[in-house]
């Protein structure tokens, strides 16, 4: 028995491959932002130590997280770009998938940076308090800095999660890289080698984007 | 068209989830023991293996479940085996389980005290009774809250299988929102199923994890 792979065909089709990549990236930049915003507000409605919130407003935030860490990012997915339209709501792919991934990664991150918030000792607080900051200059310049900084690590692969989940866009034809990977291996019949190149794009990907993201989180965080 | 009652949508639902829960168990139990095996042979400290097994964990952790999905279903093929969306689910599912599994017990037997390993080996233990009666009853009870919580990724990650055509869950409501336009009322109550599947799971894994800390102070 003999295997042939012949990547020439698939190869040829770069430009494909690269909108797909170019895709991938645009999308993980605005889903980590927008995702890192929204979690950390998630995270300051939900932190135990914080001070007391209006109950309503951390019972939707709490049925927010846990139905989004519950149900898979495909199913997300599909509700808002096959559900919503039926409310008179219609987004078009690019959007969909973005505004997925930012609700996706608001309820992870929100949790993790709970986290980081929860573990600051109380004395910081009541310090930033006996100096007269604000309950939002407190949040802002005591606690959430050190809180980042102690869950960067864990936040650093939830985003690289997001970023590979972010395949699944492409069932919705965003022209991501796996969108690109299906569309070459249609054009060529080349599935296995269309796949497996976007696989080791995506295993790139992935490795440097851990890279820069530590890199980010020593020189920003730590390094203030 | 078919007239589809809610109660029609939630049955079919219902009998799609079997599915579901039925691959989740079989990557699950199959990806634990491919994961157990990968672990001993970290474990073993033979030259070149724990380099292979970092990569192995690697390659899976660093790429999309989607596309591990797309190649085992196109790469079986290639061998010229015939194979079905159900094998190639079954097969890729069970391989990033055990990556993903492997890499937290690893974990786990490594918040194991050297000493405990040193104790061991000066009782004259081998290294397989040193994991079977030192190291791995010791690492088994706080490797239970993350294996259980990642029983849930796993369950959602059957969701992709759907993707190559494999009738779970998803798939089920990707045809009957097709049948019946009601996307918003099937999406939601896939969305549900899942969540009822999910969320207990979750909440054992948390108060799991609350107990073993719970003891350790």
């Amino acid at each position: 028995m003999l295997i042939q792979l012949d990547f020439s065909a698939v190869l040829a089709s770069w430009p494909l491959l690269v909108r797909g990549v170019v895709w991938t990236i645009g999308l993980t930049i605005v889903g980590t932002v927008l995702g890192l915003l929204l979690g950390t507000a998630c995270a300051w409605a939900r932190a135990r130590n914080l001070g007391h919130r209006p109950a309503p407003l951390r019972w939707a935030v709490a049925s927010y997280v846990e139905l989004v860490r519950n149900t898979p990012f495909i199913v997300q997915l599909f509700f808002l770009f096959f559900g919503l339209p039926a409310l008179g709501l219609k987004l078009s792919p690019e959007f969909a998938s973005a505004l997925a991934m930012v609700i996706n990664l608001g309820a992870y991150s929100a949790e993790i940076i709970r986290a980081g918030i929860e573990a600051t000792p109380r004395g910081q607080i009541e310090a930033a308090h006996s100096l007269a900051l604000t309950p939002g200059q407190t949040f802002r310049r005591v606690v959430l800095p050190p809180a980042l900084q102690k869950v960067w690590p864990a936040m650093v692969s939830q985003i690289i999660i997001v970023m590979l989940g972010s395949a699944v866009c492409g069932q919705i034809s965003t022209p991501e890289l796996s969108y690109a990977a299906n569309l070459i291996s249609s054009n060529t019949f080349r599935a296995f080698e269309a796949f497996i190149l976007a696989t080791a794009v995506y295993l790139l990907l992935s490795m440097a984007t851990r890279r820069l993201l530590m890199w980010m989180g020593a020189r920003f965080l730590v390094g203030r | 068209m078919v007239e589809f009652s809610i109660w029609d949508i939630l049955r079919n639902l219902l009998m799609a989830a079997r599915w579901t829960v039925t691959l989740s168990l079989i990557a699950f139990i199959g990806g634990g023991l491919v994961g157990l095996m990968l672990l001993v042979a970290r474990l073993s400290k033979v030259r070149g293996v724990e380099r292979a097994v970092g990569a192995y964990v690697q390659v899976f952790q660093g790429t999309p479940l989607l596309m591990q999905l797309f190649l085992a279903y196109f790469g079986i093929a290639l061998f010229g085996i015939k194979t079905s969306p159900w094998t190639a689910a079954a097969v890729a599912l069970t391989l990033y389980t055990s990556a993903y599994l492997t890499e937290i017990w690893r974990g786990c037997v490594a918040s194991i005290p050297k000493g405990q390993w040193e104790a061991a080996q000066s009782l004259a233990l081998n290294f397989a009774e040193q994991l079977r009666h030192v190291v791995l009853p010791q690492a088994l009870r706080i490797a239970v809250p993350p294996t259980v919580g990642f029983l849930v990724q796993v369950i959602k990650g059957t969701a992709l299988a759907s993707v190559i055509g494999f009738v779970e869950l998803t798939k089920a409501g990707s045809m009957i929102s097709n049948a019946t336009f009601q996307p918003f009322l099937v999406y939601a109550c896939v969305a549900l199923l899942y969540f009822a599947l999910c969320f207990p799971v979750s909440l054992v894994a948390q108060s799991l994890e609350r107990k073993l800390h719970a003891n350790r102070r």
